[in-house]
């Protein structure tokens, strides 16, 4: 018997195909999770499950019937629940107001009659919430039981959880898993998105593997082990680039040493990092995305501040410096977030001209004449499209991320921190930003390429260090790295036996 | 046939016409209460915005009620363009004024020459302490500057009292003002005849230095980026918070001299009701002007125009003063409101007719997508 069976799904964005020829089957009273790597679609799939997208092509049957979901609304009625990976609760308000809210359309509100209401469905499903706290007062874990609460209390038969584990510390996943199990027991099925192959193996039934918007397989988790998960989650393309020629390198003129550091929650998220890069090496950081990469980056950019462990950049310490002096020890940053690097409503020679403003005053007065010129210059080497005076807001994502790689590249940096430099860029720019990135390297800089693209990490990188919840679980040589080995690091399975060993 | 609104921005030569149809708007807006105070609108409206220049003693007041404007306008722009939304420009004005009444009097004898830059910098250092405080607060602790600047013009108001009712009360006469400034401290007139002073040309000189500032210098450049993306300008190695303080501080001095114009330009001692918002107004006033350094200038001569006319309206027609102030808003609610909706354009959707080819496709496909 089928809860749910998608059949045929596909659904572009643009040109992105984002879900191809996707078949999905739920089976009543199973945990089913769907794994792959960013992008894979596995979010897409259930967002169209949910009605939040269309899609393209395709059937969905719900209890083996023809269903039309068009929004959220529908997929409630059809029995279907979803908690995403941003809450939806009105903090200030009860954990029993938050689950009636939207439910309960009639025009009176009883506060204690809605409290035992949803006490007696936490009960019958045990789940531990206090109804009448205030949302604002629980704790991530117990924010999220409220979610799976409200879904249940719509008469939720199919659950889905989009990547639950990732805001919750250890205690709390165990919580969440024994409150999948019992949901299973009385009948639910439930969808399990996640990337983490143990987590994988330790909750669901059945496994389906996504990788760039198509369906590897399904397996049950009795008949398979970890590494044919990986396998499977990274795939066997052929790297799109040619891997670079080992070349001489020389010092080490970035040296991190035990950095750890909170993201803006205030949670530890980057543990006791320890890495180096020489001159004329890349060094990638492979991860699934919010292992600390982004704390990382902005570490080594000058805007969050450390809370153990130092920063050298060629023998001068940088720990919690500001940014003008990471600019000043010629470190350049190109930002995960080109909105960070670049102001919108100024125009593009000022956001050319902006980390280098001294160069370009004289007694106190901007050079506008050598702004402009300059801002000509490096849109005739970078290939802009664009003109000195044009607002930035008017430029396409490659052209932006060319100012920010030309302002970088510009001041011949030793260091560059690349965060993410071509997440959402079409290929040519793509293709652009890379071999920029491996001119710099030939031309001797130590550059820290920090990427949730595999491809791109293989390609570029002379080592590969995979970043796992915040801690560097092995550094190794590109050339001997292998696919599996990198997937199974990326998603925990696997760690720290392969820890190169430095010099 | 349905009405729909889109984003689209107005037509290039439509720009300019956006003041004058908010004026035409307003006008017409406001005729009911003209008519009810038994008046007739257009009789009304040629005395408020065409008889006070129609005179040599009328335009000159004019400049005289742009004066101060001027300068509160230049001060809450300069704030502004880096973010900081200075709402205490009144307070800081005071401090102006409190400073000048105060030099005024120490300095008697001095020459002239002298006595007026000591006046105007210690007017300007003034405005800039009481502005200090809820920029520290700003930086160091993240306490919104809204509030701290805007309760700070209450306390002012109190200092002033305190003064003015204690150790500063004229004890000839025994009212609520201070004693008269030195004739070595007063502003020299511009004009035989008149009241226009000093001030005006301190207010124009202000509206160059904005200009230059924010558009030829290095600090203005970074004003701007602080102000118009405070994380990109900070991750450029912008020092943000040392730009805002001193953004804060450079207006909180402007507001001030505005302060140090009405004591030794107009007033001659500190009185209680030295200002009657010109503070408030200098922030109507940059907006109006678009935080355009010439478009405050425009902005601070038309609000010195209305404020003219609504007393040449009330003089010749009988109808109450406090007229003027409902126009005065009514356009700046107009105006602001106008700016807004020139981003956007109605249009007819003829039910029968078929819709654009982008979105009917779109439309098309995803409701197929579902059968």
């Amino acid at each position: 018997m089928l809860a749910v069976q998608m059949r045929g799904i596909t659904k572009r964005f643009g040109s992105l195909l984002a879900n191809d020829q996707v078949d999905f089957a739920l089976e009543k009273g199973e945990i089913h999770a769907l794994l792959g790597e960013n992008g894979a679609g596995k979010t897409t799939l259930m967002r169209i499950l949910y009605g939040l997208y269309r899609y393209d092509e395709g059937e969905i049957l719900v209890d083996e019937q023809l269903v039309h979901i068009t929004s959220p609304k529908e997929a409630i009625q059809l029995g279907i629940g979803m908690v995403a990976q941003h809450f939806t609760l009105v903090p200030p308000f009860t954990v029993a107001e938050n689950v009636v809210l939207g439910y309960n359309d009639r025009l009176r509100f009883e506060p204690s009659v809605a409290q035992k209401q949803v006490a007696e469905a936490a009960a019958r499903f045990g789940i531990e919430t206090n109804p009448a706290a205030l949302v604002s007062h629980l704790s991530v874990g117990e924010r999220q039981r409220v979610e799976i609460l409200k879904a249940l209390y719509r008469n939720a038969r199919v659950l889905i959880l989009d990547e639950p584990t990732a805001v919750l510390i250890p205690q709390e996943v165990d919580v969440l898993f024994e409150t999948l199990e019992r949901l299973r027991r009385a009948g639910l099925s439930v969808i399990f998105i996640s990337h983490k192959l143990n987590e994988v193996m330790t909750v669901s039934d059945r496994i389906t593997v996504l990788r760039l918007g198509r369906v590897v397989g399904t397996v049950a988790k009795a008949s398979t082990t970890q590494a044919e998960l990986a396998r499977m989650m990274v795939g066997h393309e052929a790297f799109g680039v040619q891997r670079p020629g080992q070349r001489q390198q020389g010092e080490a003129q970035l040296r991190i040493e035990n950095l750890s550091a909170f993201d803006r929650q205030g949670l530890p998220t980057l543990k006791q990092v320890s890495l180096e890069v020489r001159a004329g090496e890349i060094l990638g950081i492979a991860g699934v995305s919010g292992n600390g990469q982004a704390e990382l980056s902005h570490v080594l950019a000058g805007t969050l501040m450390p809370t153990q462990g130092r920063v050298i950049v060629s023998d001068q310490d940088l720990t919690g410096a500001s940014p003008t002096r990471f600019l000043a020890a010629s470190v350049g940053r190109i930002p995960e977030e080109r909105q960070e690097g670049v102001i919108q409503e100024l125009s593009v020679s000022e956001n050319l001209a902006l980390e280098n403003l001294d160069d370009f005053t004289r007694n106190g007065v901007l050079d506008r004449r050598r702004v402009r010129k300059h801002a000509e210059s490096m849109i005739a080497e970078y290939q802009i499209k664009a003109s000195p005076m044009d607002p930035m807001r008017t430029l396409s994502g490659g052209n932006v991320q060319k100012v920010i790689l030309a302002r970088v590249l510009s001041s011949k940096p030793r260091v560059i921190i690349a965060s993410q430099p071509t997440r959402g860029l079409d290929v040519g720019a793509t293709e652009y930003v890379r071999n920029k990135l491996l001119e710099q390297r030939d031309q001797g800089a130590a550059v820290l390429l920090i990427s949730e693209d595999l491809d791109e990490v293989l390609a570029l990188s002379d080592r590969v260090a995979v970043i796992y919840e915040g801690r560097i679980v092995g550094v190794l040589p590109a050339p001997e790295v292998s696919r599996e080995q990198l997937g199974m690091m990326m998603a925990g399975a696997l760690e720290g036996d392969v820890r190169e060993i430095t010099d | 046939m349905k009405l729909r609104i889109e984003r689209a921005a107005a037509p290039f030569w439509m720009r300019p016409l956006i003041p004058i149809l908010a004026a035409i708007t307003t006008f017409i807006l406001t005729a009911a209460l003209v008519v009810m105070a038994k008046a007739n609108p257009l009789e009304a409206y040629y005395h408020f915005l065409i008889a006070p220049l129609s005179s040599r003693v009328s335009a000159i007041e004019v400049l005289v009620k742009s004066t101060p404007l001027l300068l509160t306008g230049v001060a809450v722009t300069f704030a502004f363009s880096a973010g900081y939304f200075n709402i205490g420009a009144e307070g800081q004005l005071y401090a102006g004024a409190i400073a000048a009444a105060w030099l005024g009097v120490i300095l008697e004898g001095l020459s002239p020459l002298l006595a007026i830059p000591v006046m105007l910098i210690g007017g300007f250092v003034a405005g800039m302490a009481w502005a200090l405080t809820p920029a520290l607060l700003k930086v160091k602790v993240a306490v919104d500057e809204v509030v701290t600047t805007l309760l700070l013009n209450s306390v002012m108001l109190f200092v002033v009292s305190y003064l003015l009712n204690g150790p500063w009360r004229d004890p000839v006469s025994g009212w609520p003002q201070s004693p008269e400034i030195s004739a070595s401290a007063t502003f020299i007139k511009l004009l035989p005849r008149a009241r226009l002073h000093l001030g005006f040309i301190i207010g124009l000189l202000a509206i160059i230095a904005l200009w230059f500032v924010l558009s030829r210098t290095t600090f203005g450049l970074k004003m701007r980026a602080t102000g118009l993306g405070k994380e990109a300008a900070r991750f450029a190695g912008i020092n943000v918070n040392r730009t805002i303080i001193l953004a804060a501080l450079i207006s909180g001095g402007i507001a001030g001299l505005a302060g140090v114009g009405e004591v030794a330009g107009i007033h001659f001692h500190l009185i209680d009701a030295i200002s009657p918002g010109y503070g408030y107004t200098g922030i109507i006033i940059a907006m109006l002007g678009g935080l355009n350094p010439f478009g405050v200038g425009i902005a601070a001569l038309f609000i010195g125009l209305l404020t003219t006319g609504a007393q040449s309206v009330s003089r010749a027609l009988g109808v109450p003063a406090y007229l003027g102030d409902v126009v005065q808003a009514s356009l700046l609610l107009v105006t602001l409101g106008a700016f807004i909706l020139q981003n956007y354009r109605i249009r007819w959707i003829h039910s029968n007719a078929l819709s654009p080819p982008t979105t009917g496709g779109l439309s098309e496909r995803e409701t197929n997508s579902g059968a």
